[in-house]
């Protein structure tokens, strides 16, 4: 097994399998989110139960952590194996004949998408874990309500942060755009010939990304001042 | 038709090679994209220099000698395609033509446009192939019985003529299409069923060992591939993988 994760295919395989979790975490990611547009009680509720439930926090987020690092560890790595696979570069090469923009830039749309994972650690992870485990306040309470949706709400006073959100979502749409059934080729599907899988793909890099910028602009528009 | 042509010259596969210009004139749109080099050659021969050297054999598509990238694409702008069905009506009176050999560490230049492609004849010798006694005694291939489905992709797999394209072709200078091909022909027929483990382990494990990429599934082999080849080999090779590791 060790070998079959170290052969090209197996790398691929991997890659596919935390991309999957990623998405998947992605998608309750938002949908927690866009509770805190509709009902910021409900959004203190979840985010409390997510901050504070072991099993989210001792079992899911170090999986979570382990995939984010495993697959931009992962893909630098095949980045370099792939420069150095191609020996001499063409003089002229037409790569827009015979593929996507997004399928041959994925290493600068996941780039972009790692320097927001950065902020986005900087924003919240980092006070989070800071104020629970640091600290060892595990209340989620600030001047006797819950302090989430007012973090969140404050984070996005900045229209530079929002900007920042706006721009990182739109790459991460186009890192889906072609991850999404790229990860299921990998994973032996053929992807090229299931339509309904390459409708679900398109549906998801655009719904996903578009989800979370409308809820950065909400909060930026009714709650600035 | 007047042409001017970028070439790639490379002495020896340890010369540093260079894009050289040549003028070619009254090449007729008829003509295929080989007959067009074979004028530049008699050009350069009767001015007493070193003709261009690049790879062809059969002329009709079906040996997989014929490379060259043209205008940035393997076997230049046309699809299901080989060099020497590429004719010079695709291209217009007083165009640049670049021509360069197929890039990829793994296909060295021995000259000119003359790349060393023997790596695929060891992925080849790694398992592609099944092991049947021969000496007289075969039985008809039609007693086995085999699905008409499954007969045409095998055989849709097997018109791969294992030219290079899809290596040149990839950013990932990746020959997965070569070997989803190689792998898929034997993987879906019953003959193949009985070293299907080990062919696809001991080819995959080839393909790395002579430093080809790893596929991010871009597409663009299956869209220079002269023979068509589709992205469902290279998924199918990965299933093969999966299951001979789980067995």
């Amino acid at each position: 097994m060790s070998g079959f994760f170290k052969s090209s295919i197996g790398r691929k395989v991997a890659m596919a399998l935390s991309a999957f979790f990623l998405m998947f975490f992605l998608l309750q990611h938002l949908v927690i989110n866009l509770l805190s547009v509709f009902s910021p009680e409900a959004f203190n509720e979840v985010s409390h139960f997510m901050g504070t439930n072991p099993l989210v926090q001792f079992a899911l987020q170090p999986v979570l952590i382990f995939a984010v690092v495993f697959h931009f560890i992962m893909g630098f790595i095949l980045e370099l194996k792939n420069k150095k696979a191609n020996g001499v570069s063409y003089a002229k090469n037409n790569g827009a004949a015979n593929s996507t923009w997004t399928s041959r830039n994925m290493i600068y749309s996941g780039l972009v998408v790692l320097a927001f994972i950065v902020l986005h650690f900087i924003d919240f992870w980092i006070p989070e874990i800071n104020t629970k485990y640091i600290v060892g306040d595990m209340s989620g309470m600030h001047n006797g309500e819950y302090r989430y949706f007012h973090e969140l709400v404050e984070k996005f006073h900045s229209p530079l942060r929002v900007g920042a959100y706006v721009v990182s979502f739109i790459l991460l749409g186009l890192h889906l755009a072609h991850g999404f059934t790229s990860a299921f080729q990998s994973m032996g599907a053929t992807a090229g010939r299931k339509k309904n899988l390459q409708l679900i793909g398109k549906a998801y890099s655009i719904i996903v990304p578009l989800g979370f910028i409308v809820i950065a602009l909400f909060h930026h528009l009714t709650h600035n001042h | 038709m007047n042409l001017t042509l970028k070439i790639w010259r490379q002495k020896d596969s340890n010369a540093k090679g260079q894009m050289v210009d040549y003028k070619v004139t009254e090449i007729s749109e008829h003509m295929s994209f080989l007959e067009m080099m074979d004028v530049l050659n008699e050009q350069l021969v009767n001015s007493g220099e070193e003709p261009v050297a690049f790879d062809h054999d059969c002329r009709e598509g079906i040996c997989g000698m014929c490379s060259m990238y043209i205008n940035g694409e393997a076997h230049g702008p046309d699809r299901g395609i080989t060099t020497c069905q590429l004719h010079m009506r695709m291209f217009n009176d007083g165009d640049t033509i670049t021509i360069e050999p197929f890039r990829a560490a793994a296909f060295p230049v021995i000259k000119d446009l003359v790349v060393d492609r023997t790596a695929f004849e060891r992925i080849q010798q790694a398992g592609g192939y099944i092991s049947v006694n021969t000496s007289g005694n075969t039985q008809d291939a039609n007693s086995i019985p085999i699905s008409k489905h499954d007969a045409d992709e095998a055989m849709d797999a097997a018109t791969c003529i294992g030219c290079g394209a899809c290596v040149a072709t990839c950013k990932n200078s990746s020959a997965m299409l070569f070997v989803g091909a190689k792998v898929s022909q034997y993987a879906l027929l019953p003959q193949g069923q009985v070293e299907a483990a080990d062919r696809v382990q001991n080819m995959v494990a080839q393909m790395d060992l002579e430093g080809f990429g790893n596929c991010t599934n871009t597409g663009a082999c299956e869209v220079e591939c002269p023979k068509g080849i589709s992205l469902d080999n290279i998924a199918r090779m990965n299933r093969e993988l999966m299951k001979a590791t789980i067995k």
